[in-house]
This record gives structure tokens, C-alpha cells and sequence, in this order.
């Protein structure tokens, strides 16, 4: 009974903390599995997958849990769990021979009310390499993107840096935990042709025309093409002229 | 001020763009051809003996009127696509031409001299089952159309109906053909499967059913292909099953049942399997028809039989024949018959259809094409000579829609490829160097890997190759001394496979097309002359075809190579069919056959020993199948193989997959975005085309600072539609995403939009086009990726190595017309602007500068804005008829528009097919790299050579003066 009172404080605590991560949209680690998953919100979570072999056939096994915050925006956060020494070593390794570092959610619509209705057959899958993210000390930044009615289509994740010198990372420590941005991304609306504001701008160029009648523009204005053409035909006599100038300086 | 400025700003802009052809250049490098599609129905105008139309309906909705001397078209009028536009009968009764269109929907009648519409009239609905031709007293008043439950007679010279009546027992008896023998009566035929045939008799005047019988026929299974009415009204049929022919006179009140004659009483027996075909012939509507007839018994034996005293007797046995067609002209009625003479010649000969006798001199030797199909029409054109003789001419259609008109003895007047109404995709292949030219070329084109020769063989090869080329220099200039003699008509230059070679400028290219019927043709790019053609027999007519460019012709001595994967709809199996584009012969390289059915083709920038591009075909186990499979190929493959990535969509799921290639030739998934098809349903997935070239990295701002563009070449463009059509919450879906990552780039929604959408994917930038529902008009959108102002890595670009999203710019506009089809222009390096070339449902092809498709297009005009020459946004597009790139040569039903880039940079290469073909060159910068047509060369060289005399003479002058003032 005290242990339950006990784990039930940390669980509050732990929830508060997070929490507070999400206004920077980023999250991060340090907690067990066990901690993230039954954590109780207004939301649901799904499991994010990773798989990382030598042989490079997936086997995926659980990085962490992605939580969904029911609501207008579509807050996230992620909650996982560290790299235990035997992970380490093998992300090391398929580093070593290029291997591939896949990550899968399963479908699932964002949407609260369809919940009911979750339809979970399928995953969708993305890939980085597996040297890239070593070498960028397990930062990755991972986007979710939606639909129009909220369902998730496809993930992608990418690492910064996300080249692959050859660097070799010697700090065991780096690659203990994730240091993970997460975002949610919806379609953006695509623009249409904005009428409105040229009509209105068009308007105004009437208005001003109006304003200012004919005899109110300035010399310039209404000259100009009687100004160019006498200073071209000008141009063109001095031009005809030059030569024999040019005749007598030469001699 | 401001508004001046506006003004002045655009009217540059404009002035910068503007382009148009001169009257004088119509034609010097663009030509059109026009095409009809397959004839279905065709008549020649028997009304004069001058005349020399021929109408000709076609499967392509298309009524036209031939000329039969020279096969040009005299008019031509398309109609709706679709059964909408469908012609289900041609009539022809003197300078008028009947048509029924769209399932019984209209008929019309038609002035067949210069093509215009006498009178429509609007029928009841109903699906058509024939129409006819009614006389009365020798002289055609009446045209009647039978539809599936109801008959109607219409006046031939107002189209005004006379009477329409039900018919009886519609809904168990399926009437299929009309009779009028021009007593008066009309008869309408039907049937009840396998029971019993209906005959009701009609009173021309009023309608009124003067009689109905039906007959026992229990074989009948079909009355339109198995029977027809000879000689006075009687009904014949034949059977496959009881092997026998069957007769009713059809005004007789006491005959109950058809009077059943055994083929075997006279010595005939029908192919197994085969339908008999009857075919009689009734000259004059008002008549009834001739007592003699054909029967096809079996693809290749017709027979002429004659109904005489109620007894048939054959006239003439036709075995083997594979066509018969009867003709008349005046009083004669003849038939001509086309029989097998060898391997790769047919004899068409003429025989009077009376008594069956051939006459005399009537050969004509029709050569199959090698390349081409069987003749499966025959039309045959009969007029009468000086001497009252019968002559004639004939038309045959091929499998591959070939039209040949012949006349005696067998010379071909004129030919028509009718394929070339469909074509189904093309490529454009560059011309091969001269002789000469690859003789030079062939010092350095070596295999790779060889091993070098001494110094003093490669002296010697240089030295004959330079000889070679003197020698073909002085024999170009004997031809030109030669032909400056000859009269200018005359030295027209025939092109033909032999001369073919490359130009200075590379403007001359191959057009290899593809048609939905098979064939192939390569035609010339600069006159449209048809070079090659290749008829591919036995494929599927809903098949896909991709045609591959797998060597082009830089690298002799290797010749070039196309490869053309034919793959049914059905299925996915898929077949290779591998020739050389230049010249059409089918390559004797041996093809991989793929037993499975193929998803996805990729072709690889890697290149076995022979300079073959090499390419992957993917099944649906995702096997990899490499052609060529070298073991020099499987090598560099084995190689390469973890950067290998290709992209499967599976529309039906919504499902995008890459894989990548892994050593052995299998694949490994390795990412999977799913769009849920319950709200969208994917509709085209676009990459960028593989040989553009983009020129410049970035756009210099306003500010003298640089917007780098985000040129990913894996990037796809997949458009969705969404499943709800209601018009406030349709919408269209643009994803952009990375071929090799999976990652979306990109992701927008367009509300209150609707397809068809039409899109361009190129450089950074994606042109959209697709129809706002809300105000009901068509919208142009543009998106506009950039990196922003600093390049992550600007030496080289990789997906897997690129983490920040790009920076997109989206702007739209409005676009007052409809849009059949959408490309850009491309040139050699990519310096030239681009420009969009968009078909237009109206035939004409519009060029539209990419500059008014801009998304940084300035709502108010800056300072910035204007040094870097930015149209200020207008939310309309213009339409200028000067941008209009064929003039008055409009293109029906645009398909699609292919572009290549030529070795000029100015210059792109421009085809437009659909119903015609229109080739044409553009220039989007206007000809900055070519000297004007109307260039004054004598000037120029006057003035050069004048300031070169008069720098001599002066100096001449200069020095004696010099000399004269130091003697001072």
C-alpha cells in the first residue's frame, strides 16, 4: 500500500516535469520504460519502435512512447528510455558497416474522437543511417506528419550533423541518451489567388488618379516622351556632326 | 506615378517576353499533321465520276472527308470524346451524308462538298440498333432509325420526323436491323434468342403496322453479322451449328417457317469455330437488293452465291481470298476480291457480281508491309471509263490502322498512318554523326579498358581520317556546284534513312513514338516525314508502354538502343522489346524474361562495358531483374548497391515504400508513409526528369545576397484527391517527398479544390493546376523551394544528408481558361528561361513565361523588388495570342507535350500530340545564341571590308605625310 502511495508521488512528479518539456516541444529520457507508458493523460501514447541489427533484418524493439495530448494544437512529447550497454555497442557496430537505424510508429488517427475507432493495422516506417546518428551523439529530430483529419501518414527522422566523416565517438556517455525533438506537422493550406487586395490596391491607384486631375501632373510626366524624342533627335545631329571635328583634330 | 511605373514595369516585362513567329516563318520549322483515327465506316462519293471525296468515320469520334487523290483531309469534324461523340452509322444518299451520334442521341446531316451541318435533329432516347435509307418510287425521301424499342422515320432534306412508333413486345424481342425494298413497306427484324424471329411490316406513310409474324428459328443467336435480306425481300441466314442456310421471304403470308437449305447440298462447310459472315448489297436504297451475295466460310475463303428461281447456286469459289467487298457504279455492281499471291503480296482482282466472271486487267498487287499487319478492310471505289468498262481503286486498312489507296496495277496514290492518332508516349532520339564524323569520332571512341596503340598507327589513323574528311569536304561541294545547276524545285532534299546525320546545331533529332495500337514510328523531327515504322503484333489493347532510352548515339561504333516495356493492365506481365531508334530494327540482344509481373522500372546513370545504361525492373516479390545482365553490370551493381533506392506507390492502399537495393538483387523496405484512402486517393506521383539541367545554384536578391534553391533530384510530387466530391470540403493534396529518405519535404492542402489536376515538377519549383469548385474557375499554383541563404553542403547533394527542411514559397493565380495538359520547356545547360507550355482544350498551345509564375511576386512594388525583376502580383494570368506557340495550327485533343533540349541553348524542342501531331522549336529567351533569318551578311562584310580598305589606304596616307612633313 506505501509503495503504491510512493509510486503514485514520483508518477505526479514525473508528469509535472514533462510537463513543463513540452512548451519547448522537446523531451527527453532518463526515465524507464515502465514510467512513461502507464503515465495517466488526458491523451493516449503509442509505442515508437527502433530497430537496429547487423545482418540490417529489422527487428524492432520498443525506443519509447510518443504522447498525444488531446486538444487544439497538437502538442507531443516522447518519452524513452535510455540505450542499455549491450544497444550501444551494437549501434557502434552497425555504424561500423553502414547498417540502417529504422524507426516505426503504428497508424494511428490524432484525432481524440476517432480513438474508438483506432485502426492500427500497418506501421509506417523511416530509416537515418545508423553512423549519422552515432556521430551526432543520438540527437535526432523526428516529425510527424498528418493529414487533414489527423491521421498520421508518415514519420521521418533526420540527425544533426547528419553527415557520416568517420568520427569515431569514444564517450560512452554520448550514446547513453537521446537528445530528441519532436514534432507534430499538419498540412499547411495552400494560398489562393488573393483578389481582394488588388481590387482594394487597384482601387486606390483610381482614387489617387481621380484625385490628382490631368493639369496636376508635372512637367515631366506629361512631357516625357516629347523630352526623350527631342533629346534623341538631338543626340542623333550631334553624333552626325562629330565627324568632321573629328577629321580636323586628327590632321 | 506609382502607377505609371506599374505600368511601365509590366509593359517591359511583357516587351521582354513577348515572342511570336512572322508571317514568313509559318512553316520553316514547325509542321502539323493531322490524322482521323480508325475508319470505321468509309464511303466513297460514287454522285460524279469527278468527284473525289471520301467520307470516312472514325472509333476516334471523328467525321472527315478525304481527298481520294492526294489522302488529304478536305474537313474534318471532331466531336466529344466518348460515346457522347460516338458515330454509330454513316448514310450517304447523293451530296449528303447521314450521321447518327452518341448511341442514337442525334442525327445530323451533312454538305459533303464543303462540310457543313445542313440540319440536326434531337431523337428520342434509347440505344440504337441501325438505321437506314427508305425510298419510295425509285427515289430516297426518308432516313429511319431503329432504336431498342421504338422506330422513327425522319425526312431526308429537313430532318423534320415524320412518325415514331413503339414497337411491340420491346422488352422480350431484340430488334436489330431495318429493310425497305422501296415498295412502301418497312420492315423491322427481330429476334427472341434461341425461339423465334419477329418480322413487323411498317406503312411508310402514317407508321401504321400493316403486319407482325414471327418465325420459328430455335438456332438464331444473332440476326446482325448472320444474316441479310437479298433479291426482293428475302431474309437469309446461316447457321455454324446445323451447317446450313436458311430463307423467308418476308412479305409472303403463308410461309411459317424458314426453309432450311444444307450447306452440304452445295459442297461447303463452315472453319469450325469461325462465324459465317453474309455480306449482300443493295445499290440503291429505293431498290431492293442484288440477288448475289458473299459467304465467308472461314478467314480465308469467301464465296459468291446467287439466290436464283428460290435455288442458291455458287458463282465463284474464293479459296483462299482473305477480303470481299462489293462496289457499284452506274448500273454495274462488281465485286473485288483480294487474294494471297506470295509471302508479301496480295492480288486484288474484280469480278462482275452477276454471273461471277473476273474482269479482264483488273489486277492490283497490294505489298504487305514486312513491318506492318494483315489488311483486315477492303473499300473499293468503282467507276465507269470512256469505253464503259469498269474501273476501280481500292482502299485497304491494315491491323495497324494503315490506310492504302491503290489503283491499277498496284501503284500506292497515297498512304495514311492512322496509328498516329494515339499516340501513347515518345521519346527523341539525336541523329547519328556521318560517316566522316565518326570516322574522326572513332580515333577516340574505344571500349574502355583497351589497350593503347604505338604513336605511329595513331599518326597514320589521324592522318586517313583527315583525308577521308578532305575527300568528303570536295565531294559536298561537286554536289553543290552539281545541284546549283539544276532547277531550285528539284534539288529538294528527300530525307531518307540513309542521309539521315546529325546537324551543326543537333535540331534534327529521331521522334520515336509509341501508338496504343503497337506500332512505332520514327519520324524525322524537321519535316515529319515517317522513317521507320514497326508494327508489334500481338499486344493487348489495354496495354502501358515505357519507352527507355538506354544508349543514344554519343557512343559509336555502339549503335543506339531503345527498350520498350510493354506491360498489360490486367495482369502486370510485362515484356522487353529492344531496337535500335534510328533505324527501327529489333536489336538481337537477348532479353531477360519476366515471368512476374513488373512494379516499378528504374533506370541507372551506371553503364555496362558497351555504354548501355543499365536498368532495373522490379516484381512483385521485389526482385530486382538487371538488363543487360553482364557480369560487368552485376559487378558495379554489387557495388553500388547500398546507394540504390527505389520508390513503389500502391494507389489502391494509398501506400508509399522505398527500398534499397541490397548485394544479391533482393530489396529491403525501408520506409513506408500510408495516406489513408478513406479520405484521399493518391492520383499521380511525379519525379523530375533525369536529363535537366539547372544552371544557376540561386537567385541573387534584391539586396545583392543569395537565395539558394533546394535542388533535391530524388524529391517526388504525389497529388491527391480527396473522396469527398462535395464542393465546400473537396480539396487537393500536394506531398512532396524524398525518394531515398521517405521524408516529407513538404505538405499542403488546397481547399475547395478538384481535379484533374495537371502538374509540372521541375528545378525547385512545382506548377499545379486544378479547378476551384467554390468560384468555379481553373487556378494556376506555384511552390518554390529554397535553403535559404546559405547552402548546407554546396558540393554535393545528398537526401540522407540534408536535415534541415527547405523554405516554401506558394503563390496562386487565376487562369481564364480550361488546360488539357501542362510541361515546361528545356534547353541544353539550363541558362535559358523556363517557360510552361500549356495545352489548351481550344487547340492551341500557349507558352507562359515562368516569370508570371513567380511566389515571390511583390504585392506592393519595392525597390528590391524591381532590380531583381519582379512582376508585381496580378491575380489573374494573361492570355496573349502572341504567346500562342502553333498560330492557327491548332492541335486537337492535346495529350501530351514533349519537350527535348537542342544544341542551341536558346532553343527547345517542342511536340504536341494528340488527334495530330505538331512539332515546333520554341525560344523562351528569344534567340540570343543565332543570327536573325533576315541577317544582312552583305552589309556587314561591305562595312568590314570598307574600314579594312580604308585603314590601309590611310595609312598609306598617314605614312607619305609623315614622310613629307619630316622632309619639310
Amino acid at each position: 500500500m506505501a509503495t503504491k502511495r510512493v509510486l503514485s508521488l514520483i508518477l505526479s512528479v514525473l508528469s509535472t516535469i514533462t510537463l513543463l518539456w513540452t512548451q519547448f516541444g522537446e523531451c527527453n529520457n532518463g526515465r524507464r520504460l515502465g514510467d512513461a507508458v502507464d503515465t495517466d493523460f488526458s491523451g493516449f501514447s503509442v509505442p515508437l519502435e527502433h530497430s537496429f541489427e547487423i545482418d540490417d533484418f529489422p527487428r524492432f524493439r520498443l525506443r519509447g512512447a510518443l504522447q498525444f495530448r488531446g486538444g487544439r494544437e497538437n502538442g507531443v512529447y516522447l518519452a524513452q528510455n535510455q540505450l542499455s550497454e549491450k544497444d550501444r555497442n551494437t549501434m557502434k557496430d552497425v555504424a561500423a558497416v553502414d547498417g540502417l537505424y529504422r524507426i516505426r510508429v503504428p497508424r494511428v488517427s490524432l484525432q481524440v474522437d476517432r480513438q474508438t475507432e483506432r485502426q492500427s493495422e500497418g506501421y509506417i516506417t523511416a530509416f537515418v543511417r545508423a553512423c549519422s546518428l552515432v556521430e551526432s551523439h543520438l540527437s535526432d529530430v523526428i516529425t510527424l506528419h498528418t493529414d487533414v483529419s489527423g491521421n498520421v501518414i508518415g514519420i521521418s527522422i533526420v540527425t544533426i550533423p547528419g553527415s557520416c566523416r568517420g568520427i569515431e565517438v569514444e564517450d560512452e556517455v554520448d550514446l547513453e541518451v537521446f537528445n530528441t525533438t519532436i514534432s507534430v506537422v499538419a498540412p499547411v493550406t495552400a494560398p489562393v489567388p488573393e483578389t481582394a487586395p488588388y481590387i482594394e490596391r487597384m482601387e486606390q491607384e483610381m482614387e489617387k488618379k481621380g484625385k490628382n486631375p490631368q493639369e496636376q501632373k508635372s512637367f515631366f510626366a506629361k512631357y516625357w516622351y516629347l523630352i526623350l524624342g527631342g533629346a534623341v533627335f538631338l543626340m542623333a545631329t550631334s553624333s552626325a556632326q562629330t565627324p568632321p571635328g573629328g577629321a580636323r583634330e586628327q590632321s | 506615378m506609382a502607377w505609371l511605373v506599374v505600368r511601365l514595369a509590366i509593359s517591359l516585362s511583357l516587351l521582354y517576353t513577348a515572342s511570336a513567329v512572322f508571317e514568313d516563318q509559318v512553316g520553316k520549322f514547325d509542321w502539323r499533321e493531322q490524322f482521323v483515327g480508325k475508319v470505321r465506316f468509309a464511303l466513297f462519293d460514287t454522285h460524279s465520276q469527278a468527284s473525289k471525296k471520301l467520307l470516312v468515320a472514325t472509333d476516334k469520334n471523328v467525321f472527315a472527308s478525304l481527298n481520294s487523290r492526294t489522302g488529304d483531309l478536305f474537313w474534318r469534324h471532331v466531336d466529344k470524346t466518348g460515346p457522347e461523340g460516338h458515330i454509330d452509322a454513316l448514310l450517304m444518299y447523293g451530296q449528303d451524308a447521314v450521321v447518327v451520334v452518341g448511341n442514337g442521341r442525334l442525327l445530323r446531316s451533312w454538305e459533303t462538298t464543303v462540310g457543313g451541318l445542313k440540319w440536326e435533329a434531337v431523337l428520342d432516347t434509347g440505344s440504337f440498333q441501325a438505321a437506314a435509307l427508305i425510298g419510295v418510287q425509285d427515289f430516297v425521301k426518308y432516313v429511319a432509325v431503329l432504336k431498342k424499342s421504338a422506330i422513327s422515320l425522319h425526312d431526308l432534306s429537313s430532318g423534320s420526323q415524320i412518325w415514331v412508333e413503339n414497337l411491340p413486345d420491346s422488352d422480350t424481342v431484340q430488334y436489330q436491323t431495318i429493310y425497305s425494298g422501296g415498295n412502301g413497306l418497312v420492315f423491322v427484324l427481330g429476334f427472341v434468342p434461341s425461339s423465334h424471329i419477329v418480322i413487323v411490316e411498317y406503312k411508310i406513310e402514317d407508321g401504321e403496322i400493316m403486319k407482325k409474324k414471327s418465325v420459328e428459328a430455335a438456332w438464331m443467336s444473332s440476326l446482325e453479322n448472320s444474316c441479310a435480306v437479298i433479291s426482293s425481300g428475302n431474309l437469309l441466314c446461316v447457321d455454324q451449328i446445323t451447317q446450313s442456310l436458311y430463307i423467308l421471304p418476308l412479305q409472303s403470308a403463308e410461309h411459317t417457317e424458314m426453309r432450311q437449305i444444307h450447306l452440304q447440298t452445295l459442297d461447303l462447310e463452315v472453319a469450325s469455330g469461325f462465324q459465317p459472315v453474309l455480306t449482300s448489297t443493295q445499290p440503291n436504297p429505293a431498290q431492293p437488293p442484288l440477288a448475289e451475295f458473299f459467304l465467308q466460310l472461314s478467314p480465308d475463303h469467301h464465296i459468291l452465291l446467287q439466290l436464283k428461281d428460290d435455288l442458291i447456286a455458287p458463282l465463284r469459289d474464293f479459296n483462299p481470298s482473305y477480303l470481299a467487298a462489293f462496289a457499284t457504279s452506274g448500273e454495274k455492281t462488281v465485286a473485288a476480291v483480294m487474294t494471297p499471291k506470295n509471302e508479301t503480296a496480295c492480288s486484288i482482282n474484280l469480278f462482275s457480281a452477276d454471273t461471277g466472271r473476273r474482269h479482264l486487267d483488273t489486277t492490283i498487287i497490294y505489298h504487305m508491309d514486312p513491318n506492318g499487319g494483315k489488311p483486315n478492310r477492303l473499300y473499293v471505289h468503282a467507276f465507269l471509263k470512256k469505253d464503259d468498262s469498269v474501273g476501280y481503286r481500292v482502299m485497304v486498312q491494315t491491323e495497324d490502322l494503315t490506310l492504302t489507296f491503290l489503283q491499277q496495277p498496284g501503284r500506292v496514290v497515297w498512304m495514311r498512318e492512322e496509328a498516329l492518332a494515339d499516340v501513347v508516349t515518345m521519346e527523341m532520339v539525336d541523329l547519328p554523326l556521318t560517316g566522316t564524323q565518326a570516322e574522326l569520332e572513332g580515333e577516340f571512341g574505344k571500349k574502355a579498358g583497351k589497350v593503347q596503340h604505338g604513336l605511329l598507327p595513331m599518326v597514320l589513323k589521324r592522318l586517313s581520317s583527315q583525308f577521308i574528311l578532305l575527300q568528303a569536304w570536295m565531294a559536298h561541294l561537286w554536289k553543290l556546284f552539281y545541284d546549283a545547276r539544276k532547277p531550285r524545285s528539284s534539288v529538294k532534299n528527300e530525307v531518307t534513312i540513309d542521309t539521315l546525320s546529325r546537324d551543326e546545331f543537333n535540331l534534327q533529332k529521331m521522334m520515336v513514338m509509341v501508338t496504343a495500337s503497337g506500332k512505332l514510328f520514327g519520324i524525322d523531327s524537321k519535316s515529319g516525314t515517317v522513317l521507320w515504322k514497326q508494327y508489334l503484333e500481338d499486344i493487348q489493347p489495354n496495354s502501358i508502354f515505357k519507352l527507355i532510352v538506354q544508349r543514344t548515339t554519343a557512343h559509336f561504333p555502339h549503335p543506339p538502343q531503345c527498350t520498350l516495356l510493354i506491360k498489360n493492365k490486367d495482369t502486370g506481365l510485362g515484356r522487353l522489346y529492344v531496337f535500335n531508334p534510328i533505324f527501327g530494327k529489333k536489336s538481337h540482344i537477348s532479353v531477360p524474361a519476366l515471368p512476374r509481373p513488373v512494379l516499378q522500372t528504374l533506370l541507372l546513370p551506371v553503364i555496362d562495358q558497351d555504354y548501355a545504361k543499365v536498368l532495373l525492373l522490379i516484381d512483385d516479390q521485389y526482385k530486382v531483374t538487371a538488363f543487360p545482365s553482364t557480369k560487368n553490370v552485376l559487378q558495379q551493381l554489387q557495388d553500388t548497391a547500398s546507394s540504390i533506392f527505389f520508390y513503389l506507390v500502391d494507389s489502391s492502399q494509398g501506400k508509399l515504400s522505398g527500398f534499397r537495393l541490397r548485394m544479391d538483387l533482393s530489396t529491403e523496405l525501408i520506409w513506408e508513409v500510408v495516406i489513408p484512402t478513406e479520405v484521399q486517393k493518391i492520383v499521380a506521383v511525379k519525379g523530375k526528369r533525369a536529363n535537366e539541367h539547372v544552371h544557376s545554384q540561386g537567385r541573387v536578391m534584391g539586396d545583392r545576397s543569395v537565395l539558394y534553391k533546394y535542388l533535391n533530384p530524388n524529391l517526388l510530387a504525389v497529388i491527391t484527391e480527396s473522396t469527398d466530391i462535395h464542393q465546400e470540403r473537396s480539396f487537393v493534396g500536394i506531398f512532396l517527398i524524398d525518394g531515398v529518405t521517405g521524408r516529407i519535404v513538404h505538405e499542403a492542402v488546397q481547399r475547395k479544390a478538384k481535379g484533374p489536376v495537371h502538374f509540372v515538377h521541375s528545378e525547385n519549383w512545382l506548377v499545379y493546376v486544378y479547378w476551384n469548385s467554390k468560384f468555379r474557375r481553373n487556378e494556376f499554383s506555384v511552390l518554390e523551394l529554397f535553403e535559404g541563404a546559405e547552402l548546407y553542403n554546396s558540393t554535393v547533394f545528398s537526401s540522407l544528408d540534408r536535415p534541415h527542411p527547405p523554405q516554401v514559397l506558394q503563390q496562386s493565380y487565376i487562369f481564364p481558361a480550361p488546360i488539357s495538359t501542362l510541361e515546361a520547356t528545356l534547353t541544353e545547360k539550363g541558362i535559358t528561361s523556363r517557360h510552361l507550355l500549356v495545352g489548351l482544350p481550344s487547340g492551341n498551345i500557349l507558352s507562359l513565361p515562368k516569370m508570371f509564375l513567380d511566389p515571390r511576386r511583390p504585392e506592393l512594388i519595392s525597390e528590391q523588388s524591381r532590380e531583381e525583376n519582379l512582376i508585381p502580383y496580378a491575380p489573374e494570368m494573361p492570355i496573349r495570342t502572341e504567346w500562342f506557340i502553333n498560330y492557327n495550327q491548332t492541335v486537337s485533343r492535346v495529350r501530351g507535350i514533349y519537350t527535348a533540349p537542342s544544341g542551341l541553348e536558346s532553343t527547345c524542342l517542342v511536340v504536341v500530340y494528340g488527334l495530330d501531331i505538331y512539332q515546333t522549336r520554341v525560344f523562351p529567351s528569344k534567340q540570343f545564341d543565332v543570327l536573325k533569318d533576315d541577317y544582312d551578311y552583305v552589309l556587314i562584310s561591305s562595312v568590314l571590308f570598307g574600314l579594312f580598305f580604308a585603314t590601309m589606304i590611310s595609312k598609306r596616307l598617314a605614312e607619305v605625310k609623315l614622310l613629307n612633313r619630316a622632309w619639310r
